[in-house]
């Protein structure tokens, strides 16, 4: 026993000096990044602005609760900016209290008020686009909209991930933000009535399904075709299918936003001022254009070829804080139609 | 006979007075299993304190359109996952016990192996392989001239039953190496004694060796379904609304944390109850029995029978650890040579062994302390903290890391309370912040992993050894450093195993506490896995199961290393 709590000294002490390495953050050049775009993803562009800015990008990424790490974290929190994807995250974000208006008019001259919060707590980087991936052998039109996604003629021909994804329910959120919960409904038992299988997978599954033949129509979003078209071993299922960017009756097609939050008690805010304007700059919005397959917001920067063959794109201008505020009636939605049963 | 009554064991019942004389160990037992307790009840504390905060308005929308289907999908794979955990690990383990066979010492370190492959990377695989564009559908429609997938059946992989078959076959060691220990220590005298009467190796098994291992099969089949229900990334991926599923979509898009916080409590309330009432059905028997150093001789089986167990231990390891291994190693070769390999991960994998072994460490450490603390001191008191100790298992890990957050940071602001009393100086989150988070965490996750292990192992030893050691004089640190310790070496090995490989594999927690800049294999997966990409972490999947590979070997050299006992050819 008590060579056992001798080990179990020594493990502590071990640990206490893992501890005292791990809260060396917060320093001058560095800027401390919570994310929850991968790390792979951010990294190229990370490099990228150190190399800019000399400053160093510490990073957190993660797949859900960072803000509930950042709230519980506090006063000492070495967070500085949060970097995610779907508006209602962002808004979700804002009303946990940990952010703080991001003051920049360099930035507003370049981010249009579509894309970035009125009180300035969120601003937009980059785009994708909910789309339709298409079987070019068995479907000849090369246009759609998201309500005849629920005609019978699509009957047993469509393929989608679960409902309550993120990316589905801000799609939902959008119709209902839209037409109302009664035709949202309607269309939705439409849709599920024309799934060929059980909802499943992810959006990379869905375009191997349209690509196999297991269904004609799949939805998914912009940049993941962008990467099959890119990959040897998924470039197949890029050329079997085709992309047809879908619009809503009378407006434009549904896009999401991916964008950036400044922590409240931000350790480094300057640094944080400056990546944040940086992200927003050419050279960054370059790389979310030709690295990530994303349609960047800074005007004046084009989209990747691959992207731009989808045709043009042409946002719905309905505000976007309305589709976060349909968030919690699109999920209510699912559970009610039994969207993913 | 179905299991040996107390009666067999003597006064077993009187170990409580064995220590009747004053002594610091009592004392020392019950602080241990208290502030262990303690340290578990903290997430529990802070995730009632989220359920607390209410939101009624959601309960009926949920019990109306969300618990039913998903309790029900939630029963039908755990009992699926059970039926399938329990035929390929019980039945793996009775046929190379009880028999040889060509390729059986293959096997003795083949079955073990799909512990170290993560479930949902398992799930990843066969999604690719099985479904329409997979190679398997594609050899189908080429062979027999189908144009496309709408014109067969197949039977599709991202299901309930695709969930079960995967999983199951990914869990089953936790069944496997449970009975195999059992199987062959305990059982050995009474199977001996059974085939001598001229019992058949199939009846031995199901009148004694089975009925014997239960409370090893329970601890076994229990953390597979444990295992199963923590599951996130491969049922959301196979399409099964599960209650965990619920608990994420509820917090996540119902935008109700508490309502989510409720669920989850909900859920290891009835996990507790299921955990209790398993040992309430049991708690007239007593499975103790006289240590048999001797293993249990295996009957040699020649020609057709020996083929035939070959292929049937083959069948969960081929679809649990070699296909899927194939798989992946054939994407991590394809990539590298195509892109190289990156150069971080080498040092992610430092960091991955690096914590999963600190936290093997105190887990073991801690688990030990808390279970002979039970056994010297049989009070209800350490047995009801020990018992807290073991929930952390039956959460989901996300919402476990969720409900650690705050007692993270308490830890913190007491630290500089502290700090800025003594020092004068604040130093920062030094827990919350940095890898002390992650171990709190593995240990508050899988302390339950290493206390099962840990008791079942103790159980076998029978109390009159530390009656007689205290009738010699020895004192409970001579007790236990002589008699228990030594005794228990393959219980701890195997605790040892589980929870290391448990830690190389943990992702929920880790992507959610993990300090900046820090990644473990798991977590460098997981980032291609959610960009669709699973192939591009091919290589660190095979290097978490190379890593598990190293212990698993270990154990089942430490296990199945004892000179082989005497064979008997086949009747």
């Amino acid at each position: 026993m008590f060579a056992a709590a001798k080990t179990f000294a020594r493990a502590f002490v071990t640990l206490g000096a893992v501890a005292a390495a791990g809260s060396a953050f917060a320093q001058s050049g560095e800027v401390n990044v919570y994310t929850y775009r991968e790390t792979k993803l951010v990294q190229p562009l990370f490099d990228a602005f150190t190399k800019d800015t000399g400053i160093k990008v510490n990073i957190i990424s993660a797949s859900s609760g960072l803000e509930q790490r950042i709230k519980s974290e506090g006063e000492r929190s070495p967070a500085d900016v949060l970097l995610t994807v779907d508006i209602g995250r962002l808004e979700d974000a804002v009303r946990a209290g940990i952010t703080q208006p991001i003051v920049s008019p360099a930035l507003d001259k370049v981010i249009g008020a579509q894309y970035s919060d009125p009180e300035g707590h969120w601003v937009g980087i980059s785009l994708r686009a909910r789309v339709v991936y298409a079987s070019k052998e068995r479907v000849k039109q090369d246009s759609i909209t998201y309500e005849e996604l629920a005609d019978p003629k699509w009957k047993g021909k469509i393929c989608i991930r679960s409902g309550q994804h993120i990316y589905n329910n801000a799609l939902i959120a959008a119709f209902i933000a839209k037409h109302g919960e009664a035709k949202a409904e309607e269309w939705l038992r439409g849709l599920k009535a024309n799934l060929a299988q059980k909802p499943s997978g992810g959006d990379r599954e869905t375009a191997r399904d349209v690509a196999a033949g297991k269904c004609d129509l799949g939805i998914g979003n912009t940049y993941y075709w962008a990467l099959m078209a890119t990959s040897d071993a998924q470039k197949p299922w890029a050329d079997a299918t085709k992309v047809i960017l879908p619009t809503f009756a009378g407006g434009g097609t549904h896009v999401n936003v991916s964008g950036v939050v400044l922590a409240k008690y931000a350790p480094n805010k300057a640094n944080a001022m400056t990546l944040i304007e940086w992200l927003a700059g050419e050279k960054a919005q370059h790389i979310y254009a030709d690295v990530n397959y994303e349609y960047p917001l800074r005007a004046g920067v084009a989209v990747n070829a691959i992207i731009a063959g989808y045709g043009t794109l042409k946002p719905d201008t309905l505000a976007l804080s309305k589709v976060a505020a349909a968030k919690k009636a699109a999920a209510a939605l699912v559970d009610k139609v039994g969207f993913d049963n | 006979m179905r299991a040996i009554p107390s009666e067999l064991n003597g006064p077993a019942s009187r170990g409580a007075d064995a220590f009747r004389r004053p002594h610091w160990t009592p004392v020392a037992a019950t602080a241990i299993a208290l502030a262990v307790a303690a340290l578990l009840a903290l997430p529990l504390v802070s995730l009632a304190r989220i359920a607390a905060i209410g939101d009624a308005e959601i309960w009926p929308h949920l019990a109306a359109y969300v618990i039913p289907n998903a309790a029900a999908q939630t029963v039908l794979l755990l009992g699926g996952v059970a039926i399938v955990t329990t035929a390929a690990g019980a039945g793996t383990a009775w046929l190379v016990t009880t028999f040889r066979f060509a390729g059986r010492g293959m096997l003795l370190l083949l079955l073990p192996l799909p512990l170290a492959l993560p479930t949902y990377i398992a799930a990843y695989v066969y999604g690719d392989m099985l479904d329409a564009a997979g190679p398997v559908q594609s050899a189908l429609r080429a062979a027999f001239g189908w144009q496309s997938a709408g014109d067969y059946w197949f039977p599709p992989v991202r299901s309930l039953p695709g969930a079960i078959l995967i999983i199951g076959f990914v869990l089953y060691p936790y069944v496997y190496l449970a009975a195999r220990a059992m199987f062959q220590t305990q059982c050995a005298t009474f199977i001996d004694a059974a085939r001598a009467t001229g019992a058949t190796p199939t009846r031995a098994m199901r009148d004694i060796a089975l009925p014997l291992a239960r409370p090893a099969l329970a601890v076994g089949v229990a953390l597979a379904l444990l295992e199963t229900l923590n599951d996130i990334g491969a049922t959301e991926y196979l399409g099964v609304q599960t209650l965990t599923l619920s608990v994420f979509t509820t917090w996540l898009n119902r935008g109700s944390l508490p309502g989510a916080a409720q669920i989850a409590l909900a859920m290891l309330a009835i996990v507790a109850a299921l955990i209790a009432f398993e040992a309430y059905g049991r708690r007239h028997q007593r499975y103790q029995s006289v240590q048999d150093s001797r293993v249990t001789a295996p009957v040699a089986l020649h020609g057709s029978r020996s083929l035939l167990a070959l292929v049937a231990c083959l069948v969960p390891v081929a679809f649990g650890f070699l296909i899927p291994t194939g798989f992946l190693l054939r994407e991590a070769i394809l990539r590298s040579l195509s892109g190289g390999i990156d150069p971080a991960l080498l040092r992610h994998g430092l960091t991955t062994v690096t914590l999963a072994a600190c936290a093997t460490l105190v887990i073991l450490l801690v688990g030990l302390a808390a279970t002979l603390g039970r056994r010297l001191v049989p009070g209800r008191f350490v047995a009801a903290g020990v018992g807290i100790a073991t929930l952390g298992y039956a959460i989901p890990g996300t919402v476990l890391a969720l409900g650690l957050l705050g007692p993270l940071v308490a830890i913190d602001d007491a630290i500089n309370w502290l700090s800025l009393y003594f020092t004068g100086a604040s130093v920062g989150l030094v827990v919350a912040g940095s890898s002390a988070a992650l171990i709190i965490a593995y240990s508050v996750r899988f302390l339950a992993i290493a206390i099962g292990f840990m008791q079942a192992g103790l159980a076998r030893i029978p109390r009159e050894f530390d009656e007689v050691a205290r009738a010699c004089g020895a004192g409970p640190t001579k007790l236990v450093g002589d008699i228990h310790l030594p005794l228990l070496r393959p219980a701890l090995w195997g605790a040892a195993l589980l929870v290391f490989v448990d830690c190389l594999k943990e992702l929920p927690m880790t992507l959610l506490l993990r300090p900046l800049n820090t990644e473990t294999l798991s977590t460098y997966i997981y980032q291609f896995a959610s960009r669709g990409n699973f192939e591009d972490g091919a290589l660190a999947a095979l290097l978490i199961v190379a890593v598990g590979l190293l212990p698993v070997a270990r154990m089942v050299h430490l296990a199945e290393g004892r000179p082989a006992a005497r064979t008997r050819p086949a009747k």
